[in-house]
C-alpha cells in the first residue's frame, strides 16, 4: 500500500468522520436483519468511491471474494485509512470496520476485538474466515497497516 | 414415484439457519448425502477398518473385499468393459491431473490440445502444466452468442489435428450440456484422445462410457451424493495402461530395489498410497441409492424443476439469466441486474438460502460473459417445488432490500 505511486490526498484521510456513537445505534437498534443490512449499506455510502486511479492492484486487500481497495495514513500517530468495494456489503462492512479504528492510535487498534464488535451488532457470521468474505483479511490490513511505519 | 419423500433420506436438510429452514440449492458444489451413505462409511470404521490389499488377517480381507466389490460396482453403473479400467482417485481434478501429467511422455512440442472454454480450472489448469511441460499448445473451443461450445468453430480446430480434447459433460456454472458423444466421434476421426468430465452429468444423466466412446471419463464421488474425497477416473483400458503414472508408492510398485522398480498392473498401477477406503465404501452405497431410484422418471422430475425454476427468475424481473437453456442439467447462473453476485449471496444467506455466488472457478468463462461472478442456484434429487419457492420469495426480498 504505502509504496504505491499514486495516493488519497491528507484531506481525503482527515476528511473521513465516522462517529460510532452516531452509527452503531442503528444496529444495535434495529428490529430484524433487514433492518441491520439496510443500515449497513446506507452506512457504505458513506465511504467516498476511490477514483478509478486509485482502484489499483497494489492496493488491493486479497481474500475477498469482491474487489476491495484500502489506503493508509499515519498523521501524528493517529491512524486514518480509506477504503472502498465494489460490493456493496462489504463496502458497508468496511466502513463499520473503520468506525471503530478511524483516527485512532495503535494500541487501540491492536486492542480491538473484532469478532466481539461484529456480534454486538448482529453480525457476526459476517466475519467468518471464509474465502467468499474478505472482511478477516480486511480487517487483517487494517491492523498490519497500523502496526508498521507508513 | 413421490420424489419429495427422498428428501427425508437426507439428514443435513432438516435443520434450521436462525428463524429459517435450510434450502440448499448448492448440490453442484456439493451434495448432501443421504443416511446410507453416512451409515456405510460408520460401519467400516466401526467393525472393519483395516488397510486394504496388504495384511494377511481377517479384517483386511473384509475391507479390501468390500473396496474391490465398488470397482466392480462402478463398473456396472458406467458400463466399463473391464474393472481394471476404474481408477479410485481423490476427486475429479486429482483424475485430471493423473491424465493429463501422465500423457507428459506421449506429447511434444506443437501438438494441440483442444479445451472446453467454459470448463471449470480443474480441466484447464492441469492441461497448462502438460503444455509448459511438453511444449504442446492450448486451444479453447469458443462458446456462441448463446453460451454454447461453437461446434462450427470446433469443426475447424479438429482440422488441425488436435492430440487431446478434453470437454465437460455438463458445464458446472451454466448447466448447460454439451454434445459430448458427437464430438467424441469427431475428435476420434482426427485421432485425438478425449476426455470428459463428468463431475456435473452424472448425478444427473445415466452415464455408458462405451456408448460415449470417450477414452477418459471423470467424477467425483461428493457431486453425486456420495463422500468427499472419492473420485473415479474411468480410462479405455489401452489409454489407461500408456500413461505415466503421477504418484508413486504402496501397491502401485511390483518390485523395488536400488537399481530400480518396476510397476503393477492396472487398476494398482495408478492408485498409490493407501486409498480413501471409507470413501470408496460410501461410494458404493451413494450408488445403490441411484441405482434404487427410477431414473428416467427422476431426470423428468429433475428437469421440470430446473424448467419451473428458470421460469420464475425470468418472471421475477430484474434478472439477467446466463446460458439458461430448457435442456439445461441442474444448475442456473444469474445476476440481479447490476447487483454484485456477493451482496445477494450473503442476503439470500440471511434467510437460509445455500446458493453459490462466485467466479465458480471457471474465471475464463467469466471473462467471455463479460463477469466478475454470477450467482449460482443448483439441484439435486431431493430439491422441491417448496424449495424454489421459497428461493424466489427469499431473492424478491433481496431485490426490494438493494433496490
Amino acid at each position: 500500500m504505502s509504496n504505491s505511486q499514486l495516493s488519497p490526498s491528507t484531506e481525503a484521510f482527515t476528511g473521513l468522520m465516522l462517529d460510532p456513537q452516531e452509527i452503531l445505534p442503528s444496529f444495535t437498534q434495529a428490529a430484524n436483519w433487514q433492518e441491520r443490512y439496510r443500515a449497513l449499506m446506507l452506512l457504505g455510502k458513506r465511504l467516498p468511491p476511490l477514483d478509478d486511479a486509485l482502484r489499483q492492484e497494489s492496493a488491493q486487500v486479497r481474500g475477498c471474494e469482491s474487489n476491495a481497495w484500502l489506503y493508509h495514513k499515519e498523521i501524528d500517530g493517529r491512524h486514518y485509512y480509506l477504503a472502498d468495494s465494489d460490493a456493496r456489503i462489504v463496502k458497508g462492512l468496511i466502513a463499520l470496520l473503520l468506525t471503530a479504528v478511524q483516527g485512532q492510535d495503535e494500541q487501540t487498534i491492536a486492542a480491538l476485538d473484532l469478532h466481539e464488535y461484529f456480534d454486538q451488532l448482529g453480525l457476526s457470521g459476517q466475519l467468518s474466515p471464509s474465502r467468499t468474505n474478505g472482511v478477516l483479511a480486511l480487517a487483517e490490513a487494517i491492523k498490519a497497516a497500523a502496526n508498521q511505519p507508513s | 414415484m413421490e420424489f419429495s419423500q427422498l428428501r427425508s433420506q437426507f439428514p443435513a436438510l432438516t435443520q434450521s439457519l436462525g428463524d429459517y429452514s435450510l434450502v440448499y440449492l448448492d448440490t453442484a458444489a456439493t451434495s448432501q448425502k443421504p443416511q446410507g451413505v453416512i451409515d456405510a462409511m460408520s460401519r467400516y470404521y466401526q467393525a472393519d477398518n483395516a488397510n486394504v490389499h496388504r495384511a494377511a488377517h481377517h479384517l483386511s480381507a473384509r475391507a479390501t473385499s468390500q473396496y474391490e466389490a465398488v470397482r466392480d460396482k462402478v463398473k456396472a453403473f458406467i458400463k466399463a468393459n473391464r474393472r481394471e479400467e476404474i481408477i479410485f482417485t481423490h476427486g475429479t481434478t486429482e483424475g485430471i491431473n493423473l491424465v493429463a501429467l501422465g500423457l507428459a511422455s506421449q506429447l511434444k512440442a506443437g501438438d494441440l490440445i483442444l479445451l472446453d472454454s467454459a470448463a471449470h480450472h480443474a480441466n484447464i489448469v492441469p492441461w497448462q502444466m502438460l503444455a509448459k511441460q511438453t511444449g504442446a499448445e492450448i486451444l479453447p473451443i469458443p462458446l456462441t452468442p448463446e453460451a454454447r461450445l461453437d461446434q462450427a468453430a470446433y469443426q475447424a480446430l479438429l482440422q488441425r489435428g488436435p492430440r487431446v480434447v478434453a470437454l465437460s459433460h455438463v458445464s458446472n456454472v451454466l448447466g448447460t450440456v454439451n454434445p459430448v458423444k458427437e464430438m467424441i466421434a469427431q475428435a476420434k476421426a482426427v485421432g485425438a484422445l478425449t476426455l470428459i468430465d463428468g463431475a456435473q452429468a452424472i448425478a444427473h444423466l445415466e452415464v455408458d462410457v462405451q456408448a460415449l466412446d470417450c477414452d477418459f471419463y471423470l467424477f467425483s464421488g461428493h457431486k453425486m451424493y456420495g463422500p468427499t474425497g472419492i473420485g473415479i477416473l474411468y480410462g479405455r483400458y489401452a489409454a489407461l495402461d500408456k500413461l505415466d503414472p503421477l504418484l508413486t508408492g504402496g501397491e502401485m510398485i511390483k518390485q523395488v530395489s536400488f537399481e530400480g522398480t518396476t510397476f503393477n498392473i492396472l487398476p494398482n498401477r495408478l492408485e498409490a498410497g493407501t486409498p480413501p477406503i471409507a470413501e470408496v465404501i460410501g461410494l458404493g452405497a451413494t450408488i445403490d441409492f441411484i441405482q434404487s431410484l427410477p431414473r428416467a422418471e427422476l431426470r423428468a422430475h429433475e428437469q421440470a424443476l430446473l424448467n419451473r425454476l428458470q421460469d420464475e427468475l425470468r418472471a421475477l424481473g430484474g434478472i439477467s439469466l446466463y446460458g439458461a437453456h430448457q435442456d439445461n442439467i441442474g444448475a442456473v447462473a444469474f445476476n440481479l441486474t447490476g447487483e454484485h453476485h456477493q451482496d445477494v449471496g450473503i442476503l439470500l444467506d440471511q434467510q437460509g438460502i445455500a446458493v453459490r455466488c462466485g467466479h465458480h472457478c471457471a474465471m475464463p468463462l467469466m471473462q467471455t460473459l463479460g463477469l466478475s461472478g454470477c450467482c449460482r442456484a443448483s439441484l439435486g434429487v431431493y430439491s422441491n417445488d417448496e424449495d424454489v419457492d421459497r428461493f424466489i420469495l427469499a431473492l424478491k426480498s433481496v431485490k426490494d432490500l438493494l433496490l
